[in-house]
């Protein structure tokens, strides 16, 4: 069997002896999986990513990149890497054709930049400094500084924090692209639609540990139902009766979430009358009430009972 | 987005059809060893040239330095010594003879009462205050801290005997001699230049790198197979293009402005700068090591440049410190960047002449170098 892409075992990170950033983590990627990182802030995503790049030393654990350890094979794992770091600000006084030079020069076989700007979308300003750049054409250059080198994984921190929509559909094209020429992708972040509609594979990273790993659908499937009810009641609050709602038909748990309470349900259309009938009888009115997908935020809540951003 | 692998036309021009990026190892541009040295050069150069504040402060100060202090402290022909002659008996007797002394046009003498006289001496308007006695005697007023007041008195005193009827029992003459190479902006233009030398790798290379740093730039530099032997060999490099053309510069203009002679062999003045630039890039890496914002930086480069500044003649000798300690102004590098300058440009000095400073500047450099490696701080 080939080896797995990118592979960790029992990695750990404490700093300065004591905050403990990464506490036990097993990771398996396979080449050509585009797998993500999702996790709240300071969940210790980029410290694990940091550490799977080589740029960081664990402070236990073992790291195994295509076969090759960073102890062994610094260099040559240097030229089959693509890295976007979180927050890179570079020079500038350059421009992007220059930036992307750069940095191709640093690579054995690059690309050529020209190739990877068109690619990107970063041709026309190609002959601007980088500082006249707009945000989601930054984040663009700094893709681009890490497919110019022809890579055969992309690790991406965050990539489209802070991004518009629009430049974050355009990422993600980005990530599959690459993907599609048989690239292995690795990325940290916090908005789960984005893993949940760009990577194959997810682990919920939570305090340094995984507390999930599967694909978006499994992951959704372990909270019973594909469907979230949502709703309230006037009067007397339906949280004492936890019990009631979770013997309604189709309910596979239930949890309250800001006077909420959120039922994940098989069947929409069993359980909705039977809720209707349920208020009824009880006297009350109901005050609101929605049914969605479940997500992976839902998955998120369900496993920690926080939300993945609390803003 | 299904085209998004294939080339762009001006680049299909330098190699066959287009090709999904990561296949066969065709014929794809291969980087050979020093490419991403010369790429990391030439950004750095690029990057400086788009900076204008680089530009005035490596290029443009130091010229207006020059001129200013040239001009300021250009060599007049002697002043005027102006005397203050206390009132009553004797003082017009004073006058007179200082009229009629050979000397009578480098001395203004007016007669004031004591309260004045005296006043204006301290104000530094007289330089010397005459007090005609009784017994038909003078007096001279004289402060031996103000050397103007010093040379007044000398020159006075003579004037007043050679009128009365002195007569000098040695014949001598005098020649009026002021040569380029003696005058104060001889002295300064190479002092200039070392602190430039000095200035500039300090700012060019530890504030540059802490910049960086705090960029995240040198954390994604470690992120590719970049050498970074390379990058600081870059950096350095960058260093030794622009002293080569500051060194051209400020000579250029003190030959062309103040005529200034040079004496020494170009090829002479420029290993001293090269060593110079060197060791000050190594100082500036070692300054800037461990730093990771550029305010702390900053202060840690004026603590290391401060006591050059003053101590290592730049702007004047540093002879006017006690000698008890020219042996420590005469370790720091900047002492011997500007001793070796002075003795190559103004002496035409051999470089064999120079081992001692060129050594001071050598060990200054590798020290720094070695530590700065040791300790740098990558991410």
């Amino acid at each position: 069997m080939m080896a797995a892409a990118i592979e960790c075992r029992g990695l750990r990170k404490t700093y300065d002896g004591k905050v403990e950033a990464v506490r036990g983590l097993d990771l398996e990627i396979q080449a050509g999986e585009c797998f993500g990182l999702l996790g709240p802030n300071g969940a210790g995503k980029t410290t694990t990513i940091e550490i799977l790049e080589g740029l960081l030393a664990p402070t236990a654990g073992q790291v195994t990149i295509l076969g090759r350890t960073w102890q062994a094979h610094q260099r040559e794992l240097r030229e089959l890497l693509g890295i976007s770091l979180q927050e890179t600000r570079f020079s500038e006084k350059l421009s992007v054709r220059e930036t992307l030079e750069l940095f191709a020069s640093f690579y054995r076989r690059p690309r050529p930049a020209g190739d990877v700007m068109q690619e990107l979308e970063l041709t026309e300003k190609a002959e601007s400094w980088v500082g006249k750049l707009s945000g989601g054409q930054k984040q663009r250059l700094a893709v681009a500084t890490a497919l110019v080198g022809n890579p055969q994984i992309l690790f991406l921190d965050e990539p489209t924090t802070g991004l518009d929509p629009q430049s974050r559909r355009q990422l993600w094209e980005i990530v599959r692209a690459f993907q599609r020429g048989g690239g292995t992708v690795l990325l940290t972040t916090h908005y789960m639609d984005e893993a949940q509609r760009l990577c194959d594979r997810i682990a919920i990273v939570d305090h340094g540990q995984i507390i999930a790993l599967g694909t978006p659908a499994q992951l959704i499937s372990r909270l019973g139902g594909h469907h979230v009810v949502e709703f309230a009641t006037s009067g007397n609050d339906g949280a004492h009766q936890k019990e009631l709602w979770r013997a309604l038909p189709g309910v596979d748990s239930v949890h309250e979430d800001d006077g909420m309470l959120l039922l994940n349900v098989r069947e929409p259309h069993q359980t909705i009358p039977a809720l209707l009938a349920a208020v009824e009888s009880q006297g009350s009115q109901l005050v609101h009430l929605t049914t969605r997908q479940a997500s992976l935020e839902d998955v998120f809540v369900h496993l920690t009972g926080r939300h993945l951003r609390e803003d | 987005m299904q085209t998004v692998r294939t080339a762009s036309p001006e680049v299909q021009a330098q190699g066959p059809a287009p090709q999904p990026a990561r296949s066969l190892p065709g014929p794809a541009r291969q980087n050979g060893r020093w490419a991403g040295y010369g790429h990391l050069l030439l950004a750095r150069m690029r990057e400086l040239r788009r900076e204008p504040e680089v530009i005035f402060w490596v290029f443009i100060f130091p010229l207006l330095l020059a001129l200013g202090l040239g001009i300021a402290f250009r060599n007049k022909p002697a002043d005027v010594a102006p005397v203050a002659i206390v009132s009553g008996p004797g003082a017009q007797r004073a006058l007179a003879l200082l009229q009629a002394a050979p000397q009578h046009a480098a001395i203004h003498a007016e007669v004031l009462s004591d309260a004045q006289a005296l006043k204006g001496f301290r104000l530094g308007k007289y330089a010397l205050v005459i007090e005609p006695r009784a017994d038909g005697s003078f007096q001279y007023r004289y402060d031996p801290a103000r050397p103007e007041s010093v040379l007044a008195q000398d020159q006075i005193d003579d004037a007043l005997q050679t009128a009365a009827g002195r007569h000098n029992p040695l014949a001598t003459s005098s020649r009026i001699s002021s040569e380029p190479g003696a005058r104060y902006i001889d002295f300064l233009i190479p002092g200039l230049l070392g602190m430039n030398v000095m200035n500039a790798a300090m700012w060019g290379i530890g504030f540059a790198l802490v910049e960086m740093r705090q960029r995240k730039l040198l954390k994604r530099y470690l992120a590719t197979p970049m050498r970074r032997s390379d990058f600081l060999l870059a950096l350095t490099s960058s260093r030794l293009v622009l002293m080569l053309i500051e060194v051209g510069l400020l000579l250029g203009f003190g030959v062309l402005v103040f005529h200034m002679r040079v004496l020494g062999s170009v090829a002479a003045i420029l290993l001293v700068g090269t060593v110079g630039a060197l060791c000050f890039a190594g100082v500036g890496l070692l300054t800037a090591c461990r730093a990771e914002k550029i305010e702390s930086v900053s202060g840690l480069i004026n603590l290391v440049m401060l006591p050059m500044w003053v101590f290592s003649g730049v702007f004047f000798s540093y002879e006017r410190f006690p000698a008890a300690v020219q042996p420590f102004i005469k370790a720091l590098p900047l002492t011997a960047l500007n001793d070796a300058l002075r003795a190559t440009i103004l002496e035409g000095a051999p470089l064999t002449a120079q081992g001692g400073r060129i050594l001071i500047m050598a060990i200054w450099g590798v020290i720094s170098f070695a530590l700065a490696l040791k300790w740098f701080r990558w991410v």
